[in-house]
């Protein structure tokens, strides 16, 4: 015997009332944000000096003008955020995998791997990047490169491994030691064990905080420009001091959110595939 | 034949003594039962023996070479001995077939394509073989479990330790699950199961031991053990399960 499912006066009702209040709440989201928009718009529109900001932030002219010049040092960025982040990833996992070591005999290699995340977390980047670009060609030793653009992507490398490695440890430690305890059972080294068992489902989970610090890492790629070289803020500053006119640095910003926009939209698609590749169980 | 030889093993957590001296041997093909209530040691004895766990005092020897000396490298006695846990602990980033063949291929050194062909065989012999592709989180708690039992046994362990492991199962899936580990015992593994399921000890045991509060109260016979405990605390223990 089959039993068809004929709905009953009771579901029917629900359903309706149901849909009466979705009909309401979008009505009301539509309300408010029309509300909110027009209120911010017409704030930004009726202050007095509307006129003098829209002409010195957001000229149409002065964007094209500096558009190609600014794009070009843009380049510059991305070219140094892609030689960057590979980096900036092993020596992460490498540094996180440092200080998961328990033999007495890696004591200086923890011991160091501690004090290179405690200080270079602790340093802002800014300076980091002016102690490195201007204080390793002072030593003028032999075979260190003194390109500012190099320095400068180390600058970045030495204080964003501090944070990855530390990203990588919080992932590390949240996989359950009963995943270790398993894994060891069966024979494996501590080593086969970080490499097969943990690390694989540690990278998994840090994969948004991770892609957080690589938005984050994209625009300070601008902080080179204060060693020198043509990149995009670099750019910006100099169209902005020919012109008095401020719009190519918000040229420049546009270009870095076009970069970070997509790839939050990633973080949200691998996210969700992950959510999905569990069967939505836990 | 003696296989293993637990020799006055103390085991101390902080001011808590769990296990308090207990000597057990197991032969080859022997099939042992610990039962006794929670927190009587059973579990710890188990991850003592698979040196999850140091012991603080006494020894454990497996073919009569002592484990517990500190000289001696765990993973080289874990190669020889299997354990199964409650909560399964599958690898969840791995597929079923992974999961089987990754102690067989990264610590004994066995080809993907040999290793792969015994885990399909132990697959297809406990009614499995068409999960072989599956992640963990897809399978029932009783196919799971079944899994990490062929995991185990999957690098031919001299020994298998089963920690509770039908306790995180509905009754329904508990059944498919001891047929696993029957059809172990008829093949002539050496097994030592802790257990809460008295049924299923007093029919596949050889021995039963009785635990509580760290000490071997009694051991023998699953006949003699369910049908004429001698010790008071044993027969208090039976009839309240």
């Amino acid at each position: 015997m089959t039993t068809t499912w004929v709905k009953s006066d009771r579901q029917k009702e629900r359903e309706k009332l149901l849909k009466a209040q979705g009909r309401r709440s979008l009505s009301a989201a539509t309300i408010s944000t029309v509300v909110v928009v027009g209120l911010v718009v017409f704030g930004l529109l009726a202050s007095p000096g509307w006129p003098r900001v829209r002409e010195t932030f957001f000229s149409w002219d002065a964007l094209v003008t500096a558009l190609p010049d600014v794009l070009r040092g843009f380049l510059l960025n991305v070219g140094i955020f892609l030689i960057a982040e590979p980096i900036i990833l092993v020596l992460g996992l490498g540094v996180a995998l440092l200080r998961g070591l328990r033999s007495p005999v890696f004591f200086p290699l923890r011991a160091l791997a501690a004090l290179y995340t405690d200080v270079f977390r602790g340093i802002p980047v800014i300076l980091l990047v002016y102690l490195v670009g201007f204080g390793v060609p002072a030593l003028q030793l032999q075979g260190v490169p003194n390109d500012p653009v190099v320095l400068g992507t180390i600058a970045l490398i030495l204080s964003y491994t501090s944070f990855v490695a530390e990203v990588f440890r919080s992932g590390i430690d949240s996989i359950h030691p009963s995943q270790k305890a398993a894994a060891r059972s069966l024979g494996l080294s501590h080593g086969k064990t970080m490499r097969y068992v943990v690390v694989p489902q540690a990278v998994r989970r840090v994969v948004p905080p991770l892609l957080n610090d690589f938005a984050s890492l994209q625009k300070d790629t601008a902080l080179v420009a204060m060693l020198g070289p043509l990149e995009a803020l670099r750019q910006a500053q100099i169209h902005a001091a020919e012109s008095f006119n401020y719009t190519p640095y918000v040229t420049a910003a546009l270009l870095f959110v076009a970069l970070t926009v997509p790839m939050a939209r990633f973080t949200d698609h691998l996210a969700a595939r992950a959510a999905r590749q569990r069967g939505g169980a836990t | 034949m003696t296989l293993l030889t637990i020799d006055g093993v103390w085991k101390r957590y902080g001011e808590h003594d769990v296990l308090k001296g207990v000597d057990l041997t197991v032969d080859t093909h022997e099939v042992v039962c610990l039962i006794g209530a929670s927190g009587s040691g059973k579990s710890t004895l188990l991850r003592c023996v698979n040196l999850l766990e140091t012991v603080d005092d006494g020894a454990i020897l497996l073919d009569d070479v002592e484990i517990t000396d500190v000289r001696t490298d765990p993973d080289d006695v874990r190669k020889r001995i299997g354990i199964v846990f409650q909560a399964y602990n599958l690898f969840p980033h791995m597929t079923v077939l992974d999961n089987i063949t990754l102690a067989p291929r990264k610590v004994h050194g066995v080809g993907r394509a040999q290793a792969e062909e015994q885990a399909r065989e132990l697959l297809t012999r406990f009614g499995l073989e068409t999960k072989a592709r599956d992640y963990p989180d897809r399978l029932s708690g009783g196919q799971q479990q079944r899994v990490a039992i062929i995991r185990a046994i999957a690098t031919q362990p001299r020994l298998l330790l089963l920690d509770e492991v039908t306790s995180a199962l509905d009754p329904t899936l508990v059944n498919e699950v001891l047929g696993v580990i029957r059809e172990l015992k008829e093949s002539g593994m050496t097994m030592i199961l802790a257990t809460h399921e008295m049924g299923f000890a007093r029919d596949i045991a050889d021995t039963v031991c009785f635990l509580a509060d760290g000490v071997l109260l009694e051991r023998g016979h699953p006949d003699q053990i369910f049908g004429a405990p001698q010790h008071p605390r044993t027969r208090e223990f039976l009839s309240r399960t």
